[in-house]
């Protein structure tokens, strides 16, 4: 089925000059890992908003166009339907930790309670999510002292475990290490492989480009790019949206400017590896 | 005048040590990245620097004085400090308030508080936004405008915490324009960061931070030399100058440059 289509989506929030989103034709499949970049303020996170539905059933203004979510039209769902279908984490961890909870065990919990699970799939729900993780040792600690990483990650956690079939992600790994950010990206990646659908919004290139199926360039609330990864990160164009390409891909461009092409432009550190070593192997060969 | 640490140690109310037997001294327009795992104790170690806390063995020295016996204001002064979340620092009602905020504060005459005021401004490309809530500018113009709020003063120690989180490529553009600029004016910049790409494209001087030590300090290509460093600071590479060493090309190739250069 598909995840989502929208046809001639605008939106303007109430009280705002500009619309956030304009003009929008976009259709996601159900079982893909969906990558959306795009400038600052190029609408990304208002489009993560309208597919979870927190526009405009919470953010209020004026929505046009078609919006369906797995077959049925956005405004016919029940908020708290949807809510149970679609799990959501906002970029900023500050605003999404309930600030009511002493323990990070029970906030990650608090989602599964108010769905009504029962108390020991409860428990071994957090629990699976905090081991996949690596948090451990935060558990018992007050979500309020938490450094903003942390939090980062203890959002990320609560939405794991509520195991909504869909899963719309903004930025969740703006505050974290690298080693971090990439264990996140591998949970995304296992949410997948267990049928999962998922919309990301995030700035990292690197790991899209690596995990994606397919990519979304957003430019002052329209969709300006749109389709498979390789085909999209390795466009010309997609670096004239102030998406910073991947490093591999940089590296492979400026191979063909000092005159050096590869055969394939690397979008990925392994295809980068497969084509400069076939390079090396040839120029040892003609030695 | 340098900021100088010496054998600081900081544990906080609760029994837990955040830093221990840390000795650093950044000088009169250095420029470096203190790099580590969340964790790491980066975050105690420059909020040490401009006393937002103070040490609870060894001490901080800014400009030849203890932190110790001189307040955060006073320390302000010289050592700048723009959180990772602007909205930890941002109050006024219109970015040029925030901007015009400490000059007013500190009763600077006209003329200079203009001059300061529109360097700051400048710097930060904020220009059109003056009469804009903060609240309601995208969350990478609120960071510039946090940048601008401490650029105005007068300090010689700029500390940015996770600059280029979520910025895109023309904020990333802006961020190096100013980096060089302050570099040029002589104001020292002191970054925590986990984004290595900006590391190597801006830094010389790298700190590696692991469970609340320095354990290095130097060189960018001698800190991304060595596999021990980077294990136990949890950091990487940048892809190129993994490709570099993965392919025998080179072990001490770093930038995409040094690659393009490397390779058949």
């Amino acid at each position: 089925m598909v995840l989502a289509a929208l046809t001639g989506v605008g939106f303007t929030y109430a009280y705002a000059e500009q619309p956030a989103l304009v003009g929008i034709d976009l259709q996601l499949e159900e079982g893909r890992l969906h990558g959306v970049v795009g400038l600052n303020s190029s609408g990304k996170t208002t489009l993560c908003s309208l597919i979870r539905g927190v526009i405009p059933h919470f953010h209020h203004g004026d929505l046009t166009g078609e919006v369906v979510i797995l077959g049925r039209p956005l405004l016919d769902w029940d908020p708290a339907e949807l809510s149970r279908t679609i799990g959501c984490v906002f970029d900023n961890p500050f605003t999404q930790i309930s600030g009511i909870r002493e323990t990070v065990f029970e906030e990650i919990a608090i989602g599964l309670e108010n769905l009504g699970v029962p108390r020991d799939e409860m428990i071994e729900r957090v629990e699976s999510v905090v081991e996949q993780l690596g948090i451990e040792a935060i558990v018992e600690k007050n979500p309020n002292e938490l450094s903003g990483g942390q939090r980062q990650k203890v959002a990320f956690a609560s939405i794991i475990a509520m195991d909504a079939p869909v899963v719309v992600i903004d930025e969740p790994t703006s505050q974290l290490d690298p080693e971090a950010s990439e264990a996140v990206f591998e949970i995304i990646e296992g949410l997948k492989h267990r049928g999962k659908s998922i919309v990301l919004a995030e700035h990292k290139i690197d790991l899209l480009a690596q995990y994606a199926d397919t990519i979304t360039v957003m430019n002052e609330g329209t969709v300006v790019m749109h389709g498979p990864t390789r085909d999209v990160v390795g466009s010309d164009e997609f670096g004239a949206y102030g998406v910073v390409p991947p490093e591999v891909t940089e590296l492979g461009r400026r191979l063909a400017a000092a005159g050096k092409p590869l055969d394939r432009l690397p979008i990925k550190r392994a295809e980068a590896f497969d084509e400069i070593s076939v390079r090396i192997g040839r120029s040892t060969h003609a030695h | 005048m340098p900021i100088e640490l010496n054998g600081v140690g900081f544990t906080y109310p609760d029994g837990s040590r955040a830093i221990g037997g840390v000795d650093l001294r950044v000088d009169d327009g250095e420029r470096l990245a203190i790099v580590g795992q969340n964790g790491a104790g980066k975050t105690t170690t420059v909020k040490l620097m401009n006393r937002l806390l103070l040490p609870t063995e060894g001490e901080v020295l800014v400009n030849g004085a203890s932190t110790a016996k001189r307040t955060t204001a006073q320390v302000a002064r010289d050592v700048g400090y723009v959180f990772q979340n602007p909205d930890d620092q941002l109050f006024a009602a219109d970015v040029r308030s925030e901007i015009e905020y400490l000059p007013k504060y500190l009763k600077w005459p006209d003329e200079k508080r203009e001059e300061r005021c529109a360097r700051a401004i400048e710097l930060t490309g904020i220009g059109d936004h003056l009469d804009t809530n903060p609240k309601d500018l995208p969350s990478a113009i609120r960071k510039f405008v946090a940048i601008a709020a401490i650029l105005v003063s007068e300090c010689r120690y700029v500390i940015l915490d996770e600059p280029t989180a979520g910025l895109d490529s023309r904020g990333l553009a802006l961020l190096h324009g100013m980096l060089d600029r302050l570099g040029d004016e002589g104001v020292a910049v002191i970054t925590i960061t986990h984004d290595m790409r900006f590391v190597i494209d801006a830094f010389r001087r790298v700190v590696a931070m692991a469970d609340g030590a320095v354990i290095a300090d130097g060189d960018r290509r001698d800190v991304f030399l060595d596999d021990d460093i980077l294990r136990r600071s949890r950091i990487r590479r940048p892809d190129a100058a993994q490709l570099a060493r993965d392919l025998n090309l080179s072990r001490r190739a770093l930038t995409v440059d040094d690659v393009v250069e490397l390779v058949p």
